[in-house]
C-alpha cells in the first residue's frame, strides 16, 4: 500500500476548520520547531529529506533555501506560489480548499527556517473562492496565536496574507509572480540576480509551490530521514497527481513515488483504467508543458523496463523516449483523440499566455498555433511539419523564462512520436476533419548495449 | 454604467475600508501591491474597468494612472469594456476539450444567440472562452463570478442559465 503524508486526513469531516485540524495533530510541527529546533535545524531536516520542488522544476528545496542572502538589517520574504495554471494540474487547489491549515502550518515552518517575518501566498485570481477559504483559515490561525507577534512565546514573529493574480499563466514563473505581487504586469525578470538575492521589493526572497510547502510539515514532524525513506531513490516522499482525460476516475491522488505508471492508470485505487473500455493512445504525465508519450512508451521505457511514477523514471530516455514528472498533471488520451488537435489546443494556450517580452516566444507561439490550425483543419502542407519543428527549435532556450521551452516541448514531442498522424492530416485533408487517426505504429528503439 | 465620469465614481464606505485593509497587508510605501486586488473589487462594483474607474483606483493607491492601465490590460480577468452581469467563462484547454468543451460552447452560443466574446441584448450574459481554470478532472466546466460549475452537461447548463436569468448576480467578488 502506497503511503500518504499530506492527504491522510483529507476525508475527516471539518478538516478545513482550525478545531478539527488541530485535534488531528495539526500545528504539532510548528510547536516542535519553535520549542526545540533552530531555523538552521529545520533547513537541515528539509535538506536531509530530499524534498524537491513540486511545482514542476523538481529543484531540491533545501538547496534552494540555502541560497537565500542574509544581509544585515534587510527583511527577507517567503512566498507561496499558488498560481496553479499548468493545464492538467489542479492538485494545489484541492489541497488549499480541503486542508488550508496544512499550507499555513507549512508557511510558518518555512518562514521560521528562512528567518522571514512577512510572507505571502500568491494565488491565481480565478481561485478567488479558495482565497476566501485561506483568509478564513489565516484569521483562525491568528486568533489561536500561530501567527502574529511572538508566536507561542518563541520570539518569532510572522505576518501572513494572501494576494490574488488576475488571470495570467506566466505569473507561475517565480520572477513574474514577484512582479505581479508588486502590483505590476507579470513580465519575468532577467536572472541573475536570482530572487534569493533580489526578489520581492529587491529583498532576498524564496518562492515555493503549495505542495512543496505542505510537505515541510511531515518532514518536521517525522524528521528528514523518515521522509527520505518514502519514495524511490532521488524521488523522495509522496506526490500529488492530478489525473484527467479519458480515465474512469479523474481526480487528485497522493502516490508514493515509485509506484508503476501501469498501476496508476489501471489500478482501481487510482485512475481505474481507460474510460469506455478504449485503448490508451498517449499520455502527458506532468502537465501540458512536458513531452507527450505514445502508448508504447507510457508504461514501459524504450529499454523495456517498467516505467515508474518518479522524477527519474518518467524522464528515462531523455526527450527522445521519455518525458517529465513536472507538476504531476497527468492527462490520459484514448484511441479516439487527435494528437494534432491537442497540440494545436496547447499551442493556442501558450500563444495566449506569452507575456510578449521575448520575440521568439511572442511571435513563435502564434506561428505554431497558426500552422497547427491549418494542419488540423486539412489545409496543411507536408513542409508545415518541418516548419513547426524549426519554429519550436528556435524558441527553446532563447527566452528569458521557461514559458518558451514549455511552448516548444509539446510541439516537438508530438512531431517526434506522432509524425505519421501529422502526415496523414496532410494526405487525407477530408478524412482528418471527420474521423481520427487511431493509434500510431510502435517504433523499435535500438537497445544500447552495456 | 455609461457616461462614467470621475466625479461620481466613488467606493462606498465598506469597500473603502476593504481597500484600506488590503493596503495594510503590505509594508509602508508598497501600497501598489494592493492594485490587482483593488481592481477586482472595482470591476465587481462598477461592472468594468473604464478609464475613469482606473483613474479613481490610481488616486486611491497614490500611483500614476498609467501604472493602472498597464496592469488592467495585461491580465485576462479584467474587462476594460462593458460586459454582461453574468460572465460565463468556459474553459477550452486540453483536458476540457477532450471532455467536450467545444460542444458545450456551441450549445451555449446557440441557446443564448451570441458568439464567444459577445453579450446578450438584455445585458445579462457574456460568453467567454478561457484557458485552463484548474478543474481538469471535473471537465467540462465553466466559471461564473467566483463559482466553479463542473461536470457540466447540456441539462445542467439549462438549469444554470435559468437560475442566473432570474437572479443575475455573478460578477460579484465575495458576495454570495
Amino acid at each position: 500500500m502506497s503511503r500518504k503524508l499530506l492527504l491522510n486526513n483529507v476525508h475527516v469531516e471539518g478538516i478545513h476548520t482550525y478545531d478539527v485540524y488541530r485535534k488531528t495533530g495539526g500545528y504539532a510541527a510548528v510547536e516542535k520547531a519553535l520549542k526545540s529546533m533552530t531555523p538552521e535545524e529545520v533547513v537541515e531536516e528539509v535538506k536531509k529529506s530530499g524534498l524537491r520542488g513540486r511545482g514542476g522544476a523538481g529543484f531540491p528545496t533545501g538547496m534552494k533555501w540555502s541560497f537565500i542572502a542574509k544581509p544585515e538589517g534587510v527583511p527577507r520574504h517567503f512566498l507561496c506560489n499558488a498560481d496553479e495554471s499548468e493545464p492538467g494540474t489542479f492538485k494545489d487547489r484541492y489541497l488549499m480548499e480541503k486542508i488550508p491549515h496544512l499550507l499555513i502550518e507549512g508557511m510558518i515552518l518555512s518562514s521560521f527556517a528562512l528567518g522571514c517575518e512577512q510572507s505571502y501566498i500568491y494565488i491565481r485570481g480565478e481561485y478567488m473562492y479558495v482565497l476566501r477559504i485561506l483568509e478564513k483559515a489565516i484569521a483562525e490561525a491568528y486568533q489561536n496565536g500561530w501567527l502574529g507577534k511572538n508566536i507561542k512565546g518563541s520570539g518569532f514573529n510572522l505576518e501572513l496574507s494572501v494576494s490574488p493574480g488576475a488571470g495570467a499563466y506566466i505569473c507561475g514563473e517565480e520572477t513574474a509572480m514577484i512582479e505581479s505581487l508588486e502590483g505590476k504586469r507579470g513580465n519575468p525578470r532577467m536572472k541573475p540576480p536570482f530572487p534569493a538575492i533580489q526578489g520581492l521589493w529587491q529583498r532576498p526572497t524564496v518562492v515555493n509551490n503549495v505542495e512543496t510547502i505542505c510537505a515541510v510539515v511531515p518532514i518536521v514532524n517525522e524528521g528528514g530521514e523518515a521522509y527520505a525513506g518514502v519514495g524511490v531513490g532521488r524521488s523522495a516522499g509522496t506526490k500529488l497527481i492530478s489525473a484527467s482525460g479519458n480515465i474512469n476516475k479523474p481526480g487528485v491522488y497522493e502516490i508514493e513515488m515509485g509506484i508503476s505508471v501501469e498501476e496508476f492508470i489501471y489500478g482501481d485505487q487510482y485512475c481505474g483504467g481507460i474510460k469506455n473500455g478504449k485503448k490508451l493512445k498517449a499520455c502527458v504525465p506532468g502537465g501540458s508543458s512536458v513531452p507527450i508519450l505514445p502508448h508504447y512508451l507510457v508504461c514501459k521505457t524504450a529499454e523495456g523496463t517498467d516505467r515508474l511514477m518518479s522524477y527519474e523514471s518518467l524522464a528515462e530516455g531523455g526527450f527522445a523516449t521519455g518525458s517529465m514528472l513536472g507538476s504531476g498533471g497527468f492527462i490520459v488520451y484514448d484511441e479516439d483523440q487527435c494528437i494534432v488537435r491537442n497540440t494545436w489546443n496547447f499551442s493556442r494556450f501558450y500563444h495566449h499566455e506569452s507575456c510578449g517580452q521575448c520575440s521568439p516566444c511572442r511571435e513563435g507561439t502564434g506561428w505554431m498555433e497558426k500552422v497547427l490550425h491549418r494542419l488540423e483543419y486539412g489545409h496543411g502542407k507536408i513542409e508545415d511539419i518541418d516548419l513547426l519543428w524549426d519554429i519550436q527549435r528556435k524558441i527553446e532556450g532563447n527566452t528569458i523564462c521557461p514559458l518558451g521551452d514549455a511552448a516548444a516541448w509539446p510541439v516537438a514531442a508530438a512531431i517526434r512520436h506522432f509524425r505519421e498522424e501529422f502526415e496523414w492530416h496532410v494526405k487525407e485533408p477530408n478524412a482528418c476533419t471527420t474521423r481520427n487517426y487511431g493509434l500510431v505504429t510502435e517504433k523499435v528503439f535500438e537497445k544500447v548495449n552495456a | 454604467m455609461e457616461n462614467q465620469n470621475i466625479e461620481n465614481i466613488q467606493f462606498p464606505k465598506d469597500l473603502l475600508d476593504e481597500v484600506q485593509r488590503i493596503t495594510s497587508l503590505f509594508p509602508e510605501g508598497k501600497q501598489k501591491s494592493a492594485l490587482i486586488r483593488v481592481l477586482h473589487i472595482a470591476q465587481a462594483h462598477f461592472g468594468y474597468l473604464s478609464a475613469p474607474v482606473m483613474d479613481y483606483v490610481a488616486r486611491l493607491l497614490l500611483i500614476q494612472p498609467i501604472e493602472v492601465y498597464e496592469v488592467a490590460t495585461f491580465y485576462s480577468m479584467y474587462d476594460t469594456q462593458p460586459v454582461g452581469k453574468v460572465k460565463l467563462e468556459v474553459c477550452r484547454t486540453g483536458p476540457c476539450m477532450i471532455e467536450g468543451a467545444e460542444k458545450l460552447v456551441s450549445y451555449i452560443e446557440k441557446k443564448l444567440g451570441i458568439k464567444d466574446g459577445e453579450t446578450t441584448e438584455d445585458g445579462i450574459f457574456t460568453l467567454k472562452t478561457v484557458e485552463c481554470l484548474g478543474a481538469c478532472g471535473y471537465a467540462p466546466m465553466l466559471q461564473a463570478g467566483e463559482k466553479f460549475h463542473e461536470h457540466l452537461t447540456e441539462e445542467k447548463v439549462d438549469v444554470l442559465i435559468e437560475q442566473y436569468r432570474l437572479n443575475p448576480v455573478a460578477n460579484y467578488m465575495g458576495q454570495e
